[in-house]
């Protein structure tokens, strides 16, 4: 009988599996299916192209407003991610660690800004961007992105500097060791997998941004992936751009997988253990 | 390698609290110190302070001669072993072991040496390579040694460093933990709650209790000679009996029977606010079975009779247990202790431990006659907790004049 219920488990949860994922992958799929069909065949409806062509993909990069945008793109979220990361693990491990004036007017605040509207923020920040010369600059989005992306980043990171064991960082003390070099020595290593995911959700918040980047920028010069993807038009006016810009978001989430990938390779689980008894 | 001296030492908490209080203490250079006393004693805060992990807030911390308040932690050249362990799980044995020396800078080659050297010691040798995830329980409190040992510091200082051992190793790594000591002579001040453990090892034992010191001293002193109600309650096991005991015409009226006192205890006595009640206390193998007495012993105690509760047979030994009539003996440390213990379970009336000779018939349910000695018995003045039976120091019994 146990056998019976154990196989029944398993062909339920099997089932649950599989929607779950084909409910999450169809639209990337039709998505990545139109990429790869002729103009005229675009609407047929189908899911499987009919006729097979790279003309989509041939077309995207010999414009050099795709390739601008996705040197942008990848340029701002790297560096927003970098600055987002360090200053985001400092802020954390200094309310995971310290008691000190203020602690929780800060983490209240930053959990405002988390939930503070964006579309709200949109218009003054463009009046101040503009008086500032910040307006579509890279520093022009890379400062409202660290904006948002740093109580996320303080969130995660706190709740990970959390589970290190206090002992840990008296033992590098009393072994020798500075404030800063217990950090860098022995928390940072361990803070890792944090560092990472935090990383990963950070870079992807702002890789998929388009509000800022649609309001704060005019030109190539600052032009992010997901807005130039809704400026593209076809070659011509009455040609239809949907194949293009199918074919450029599959290209702009391979950079997302990648980085995923990369990743959470890093992301190994129970890499405090042994640390203390338990 | 120094000496470590604290002068009027506290340290008080931002919410008010004193978590210790005036401690004095002097730990000569090479002395093997054990801080004891229930949770919440300020052992470890104490050995915080020496390592420099919590501020001093008052008082002078003096480590070979030198004033060291306000210097970190690195710079008063002490290690310590944590009850954690606190090893760095993302580097091999070796590389923990070495951290302290890679920290001080010093060459490779050195590095090395000392590591395997000190491996050699603790039998670590096979494991250096190994991450703290892959070893046991042992093999991680032995780390722990090394990474303290490794860069030969003024003095160690160990937080309760076996207390996540089961029982067996426990006892095994005491004798490791003494046998290191006395080899490498290095000043070791090491925290327990545990009396065995504080009993074994120590050339001196400090008894802490509220954030004070009790009593300092070599273990068998404070076995023999307990300043106070707390230090003897909290030393042995099992622990000492408390009987209470009224003053009444020159005797004390106990429930196992009127025991006589002394000329010198008499006059501590007749004062006009002396304690009409007293505490006594009289450890369990004080007791003997009547039977096995020879008459020469039997002339230095007196004799009661009391139902068998309980037979334990240790085999070298018997502990037996009696339940006598009467009032309990009470007092703030008493309650401390119990409490200390999670013994808030008590099936009413007194009871009585002994530890009786091997040869001894006893049996659980019978009536049997207990000799008990007088000349090891103490008293206690309840209010205070103070054992007046002591005269310079040293304990004379009930009937010491």
């Amino acid at each position: 009988m146990a056998v019976d219920t154990t196989t029944r488990a398993k062909l339920r949860w099997g089932l649950l599996d599989v929607i779950v994922v084909v409910f999450a992958l169809i639209p990337v799929l039709w998505i990545a299916s139109l990429s790869f069909k002729t103009p005229a065949t675009l609407t047929d409806g189908r899911f499987w192209p009919r006729e097979w062509t790279l003309d989509n993909y041939r077309s995207i990069f010999t414009t050099d407003q795709f390739l601008r945008a996705l040197v942008n793109s990848i340029g701002i979220a790297l560096i927003a991610t970098a600055i987002a990361v360090v200053l985001g693990a400092m802020a954390a491990y200094a309310i995971s660690r310290l008691d000190f004036p203020g602690k929780r007017l800060l983490v209240g605040v930053s959990l405002l800004i988390a939930m503070f509207p964006q579309v709200s923020l949109v218009s003054p920040l463009f009046e101040i961007e503009r008086q500032l010369g910040l307006f579509d600059t890279w520093p022009g989005l890379i400062l409202p992105y660290i904006t948002f992306a740093l109580p996320l980043a303080i969130y995660t990171l706190s709740a990970f500097f959390k589970q290190i064991p206090w002992d840990l960082e008296k033992a590098a003390k009393m072994d020798g060791a500075t404030q800063g070099q217990a950090f860098r020595r022995v928390i940072a290593p361990l803070a890792a997998p944090g560092l990472f995911t935090t990383a990963i959700l950070v870079f992807i918040f702002c890789w998929n941004d388009f509000l800022f980047a649609v309001t704060l920028t005019s030109t190539e010069r600052a032009r992010t992936v997901p807005v130039a993807l809704s400026f593209f038009t076809g070659e011509s006016q009455f040609e239809d751009p949907t194949g293009a810009i199918c074919a450029a978001a599959v290209v702009i989430t391979i950079p997302i997988i990648l980085f995923v990938l990369f990743f959470q390779r890093r992301i190994v689980s129970g890499l405090t253990s042994g640390a203390v008894k338990g | 390698m120094a000496d470590i001296v604290l002068d009027k030492v506290s340290k008080r908490f931002p919410d008010g609290t004193t978590a210790v209080r005036d401690v004095d203490l002097e730990i000569a250079d090479g002395e093997f110190v054990i801080l004891v006393g229930p949770s919440g004693c300020g052992k470890s805060t104490t050995l915080n302070m020496i390592a420099g992990l919590e501020d001093i807030s008052s008082g002078e911390l003096r480590i070979g001669g030198q004033r060291v308040n306000d210097k970190a932690p690195r710079d008063r050249d002490i290690a310590m072993v944590f009850q954690s362990y606190a090893l760095y799980p993302n580097m091999t044995v070796r590389e923990n072991m070495a951290f302290p020396l890679r920290l001080a800078k010093q060459d490779k080659q050195t590095i090395d040496s000392k590591v395997e050297e000190a491996a050699k010691v603790l039998e670590l040798t096979p494991l250096l390579d190994r991450k703290p995830a892959n070893l046991s329980g042992g093999q991680r409190q032995r780390v722990a040694m090394g990474r303290a040992i490794v860069r030969q510091p003024k003095a160690f200082l160990m937080d309760e460093p076996l207390s996540n051992l089961d029982a067996k190793l426990r006892v095994q790594m005491r004798t490791v933990v003494s046998r290191l000591q006395k080899q490498l002579g290095t000043t070791t001040v090491y925290v327990t709650h545990d009396q065995t453990e504080a009993m074994t090892l120590g050339d001196r034992v400090v008894i802490m209790r509220g954030g004070a010191i009790q009593q300092v001293g070599p273990p068998q002193e404070l076995y023999d000679h307990p300043y106070n109600l707390f230090v003897a309650g909290f030393i042995g096991s099992p622990s000492m009996n408390f009987l209470h005991a009224a003053v009444e015409d020159g005797k004390l009226r106990t429930t196992l029977g009127d025991v006589p006192i002394g000329e010198r205890i008499r006059r501590q006595l007749e004062g006009a606010d002396a304690p009409r009640e007293l505490i006594l206390g009289i450890r369990p193998e004080h007791f003997e079975d009547a039977e096995l007495v020879d008459d020469d012993t039997r002339r230095r105690g007196m004799e009661f009779t009391a139902p068998v509760d309980i037979v334990e047979s240790m085999g070298s030994d018997k502990y037996v247990y009696f339940t006598v009539e009467g009032q309990r003996a009470s007092a703030a440390e008493l309650e401390e202790l119990a409490a200390d213990a999670g013994a808030d379970f008590s099936g009413g009336g007194a009871s009585l431990v002994t530890r009786l000779s091997a040869e001894s018939t006893v049996r659980e349910g019978e009536d049997r006659r207990v000799w008990f000695n007088l000349e090891k018995i103490h008293l206690f003045d309840p209010g205070s907790g103070h054992n007046l039976t002591l005269h310079e120091g040293r304990s004379g019994g009930a009937l010491a004049d």
